[in-house]
C-alpha cells in the first residue's frame, strides 16, 4: 500500500509532496470521477489496487466518511450463486430507483498471481446500465474474503455519490470475514443439503451473518437446512435475529424479499443506533489494515536484507536461539519503520 | 513478472454457444499472471461498458462467426477507450480475417497457439 521510499529517510510515512505533479493529476482526475465521469472513476480505483505513493494520494484525496453510501456485503461458498444473486438483486435495486455500484471479488493465483474474474458472467441484466457501476477486482494475496484495496475503493464510490454499494466477496469457507468490518448489512449465502446442526453453529461466518439466503431454494434439502438454520438462531433474541431468505436466483425468485430484508436490516440498525457502531469500527478496521500494510512492507524490506540472512546462519550454527534472533529483528525492524531523523 | 496487475476483458460477441475456445484462452492468460475479466456472451454495449469501469489494458473477443457484431463492439470499444489495443480469436473467416485487420486488430482464427496468444497479450499490454 505505502511505497518503499515513504520509508527510507523520507521524513512522512505516506510521502505527502513528494510528487507535486502526479498528486495534482490525481486530484484532477477524482474531480471528474466525482462529477460522475466513469472512466477516471475506473482509473482510480486502478490507481488504489496499485498502492504505493499514487494510492496514498488519492486516499488523501477522499475526505473522512460522509455518511451517504450505504453497503451491503454478500458472501458465502463458492457456487453458492452469489453472483447470480446480487444479478437477481441489482434488478430490485434499480427498479427502486437506486443507482448501485458493485465491488465483484475472486480469488488471485498465488501460484502466478493471475486471476480469472468471473462475476460479470452472470451479470447481464444490468452491464449497460448507467444506474449500475461494475467492479471485478483480484483479491491479489489477501487471505480475508477481499481485495487489498476494497475498502480504499468503497471509500471511493462512496465520495463519487454512489448511495448505495454492495460488496460481494470471493467464494469463502468459514472464516474470511473482512466483508464484516466493511459492510453495513452482511448477506451470507447458503444451499439446501449445506451443513448440518453442527455446522450452523460454528463460530465464524456463520456469527456475522445479518441475514441468510438459502439459495436455489428449489433443490432438495430446503426443509432441513431451514430448520438447522432456525435452530441454530434460537438462542439470540428476537430483534437480534437474522431474517432467512429463500431464493431461486437464476429465476429471480426471492429477490424482492431480500431486498426488502436488506432495507428492514438497514432502519432496525439505523434506528437503534447500531449503524453508528459498525461504521466506528469500519474505520478501525481501516486504519488498522493501512498500518499493517505499511508494516508489511516493512517486513518484505528487512527479509531482503544482509540482516535477516545473517540471523538465519545464526540460528542454523546454533549460535542463538529463535526468539532472540526474533527480537534482533524485531528491533530492526523498528528502525526501518521509524528512520532516524537527519539533520 | 511484469503481467501482474494487468486487466484483460474476454468477451463473446457471437451468439454460438462454444464455451471451449475462450475459456482456454483466459485460463493461459490467467496463468501467465494476467487478471482476466471474463464476461461471457455480450453485446457491443456491454463489452463497451466493462472495458471502461474495468479499467481494462486489453479486449479479447471471441467472436464466432457473427463479424458484423465484431466490428461494431470494435467500433464501441474504440470509441470510448481508444488507446486500448484488441485482439480478435475464434471461428474467423479468411474474409474476416482481413477486414478485422484493416481495422487494426490482431486476429488469432483457429488454429492459433496458445503460447503465441499469451505473447501477442504481454506485448500488446506493454508486460514484455
Amino acid at each position: 500500500m505505502l511505497l518503499r521510499c515513504g520509508l527510507r529517510g523520507q521524513p512522512e510515512i505516506l510521502g505527502a509532496g513528494m510528487n507535486p505533479e502526479l498528486e495534482q493529476q490525481l486530484q484532477g482526475e477524482l474531480e471528474r470521477a466525482r462529477k460522475g465521469d466513469r472512466g477516471a472513476l475506473a482509473r482510480l480505483i486502478s490507481v488504489l489496487e496499485r498502492g504505493g505513493y499514487g494510492a496514498a494520494c488519492v486516499e488523501r484525496g477522499l475526505s473522512a466518511r460522509a455518511a451517504d453510501s450505504y453497503t451491503v456485503g454478500i458472501t458465502g461458498a463458492p457456487g453458492a450463486g452469489k453472483s447470480t444473486l446480487v444479478n437477481a438483486l441489482l434488478g430490485e435495486m434499480v427498479a427502486d430507483a437506486q443507482r448501485v455500484a458493485l465491488l465483484a471479488v475472486d480469488p488471485s493465483s498465488p501460484l502466478s498471481r493471475g486471476a480469472l474474474l468471473g462475476d460479470r458472467v452472470r451479470m447481464h441484466s444490468h452491464a449497460a446500465s448507467p444506474a449500475v457501476f461494475i467492479r471485478s477486482m483480484a483479491s491479489r494475496g489477501q487471505l480475508g474474503g477481499l481485495a487489498v484495496a476494497t475498502r480504499s475503493a468503497r471509500r471511493l464510490l462512496e465520495a463519487c455519490g454512489w448511495p448505495l454499494i454492495l460488496i460481494e466477496t470471493v467464494g469463502v469457507g468459514q472464516v474470511e470475514l473482512d466483508v464484516a468490518s466493511t459492510t453495513d448489512t452482511v448477506v451470507v449465502v447458503l444451499n439446501p443439503g449445506w451443513g448440518d446442526e453442527v455446522q450452523a453453529n460454528k463460530a465464524g461466518l456463520m456469527e456475522v451473518a445479518d441475514i441468510f439466503v438459502i439459495n436455489k431454494a428449489d433443490k432438495a434439502g430446503l426443509e432441513a437446512t431451514r430448520r438447522d438454520l432456525e435452530g441454530a438462531l434460537a438462542s439470540l433474541p428476537q430483534q437480534r435475529r437474522p431474517a432467512i431468505v429463500e431464493t431461486v436466483a437464476t429465476e429471480g425468485r426471492g429477490a424482492v424479499d431480500l431486498w426488502a430484508a436488506i432495507c428492514a436490516h438497514r432502519q432496525a440498525i439505523e434506528e437503534s443506533g447500531e449503524l453508528r457502531e459498525r461504521r466506528l469500527g469500519q474505520l478501525r478496521a481501516e486504519l488498522r489494515g493501512f498500518v499493517e500494510a505499511h508494516l508489511e512492507v516493512a517486513l518484505d524490506e528487512l527479509f531482503a536484507t544482509d540482516c535477516a540472512d545473517l540471523q538465519l546462519a545464526a540460528i542454523g550454527r546454533g549460535a542463538v536461539d529463535m526468539p532472540a534472533a526474533g527480537d534482533v529483528l524485531l528491533a530492526e525492524l523498528w528502525s526501518l519503520v521509524n528512520p532516524p531523523k537527519r539533520r | 513478472m511484469k503481467t501482474a496487475g494487468k486487466r484483460i476483458l474476454m468477451a463473446k460477441t457471437g451468439l454460438d454457444g462454444h464455451w471451449r475456445g475462450p475459456t482456454v484462452v483466459a485460463k493461459a492468460l490467467r496463468d501467465a499472471g494476467f487478471e482476466v475479466i471474463m464476461i461471457g456472451m455480450a453485446r457491443p454495449e456491454e463489452v463497451m461498458q466493462a472495458s471502461i469501469d474495468e479499467d481494462v489494458d486489453l479486449v479479447g473477443l471471441n467472436i464466432g462467426g457473427h463479424v458484423d457484431v465484431a466490428v461494431r463492439a470494435i467500433g464501441m470499444v474504440r470509441e470510448a477507450r481508444p488507446e486500448v489495443p484488441i485482439f480478435v480469436g475464434g471461428v474467423v473467416p479468411p474474409h474476416a480475417k482481413r477486414k478485422l485487420e484493416s481495422l487494426g486488430v490482431e486476429v488469432y482464427p483457429p488454429g492459433s497457439q496458445l503460447p503465441d496468444i499469451v505473447a501477442a497479450a504481454v506485448r500488446l499490454t506493454g508486460a514484455a
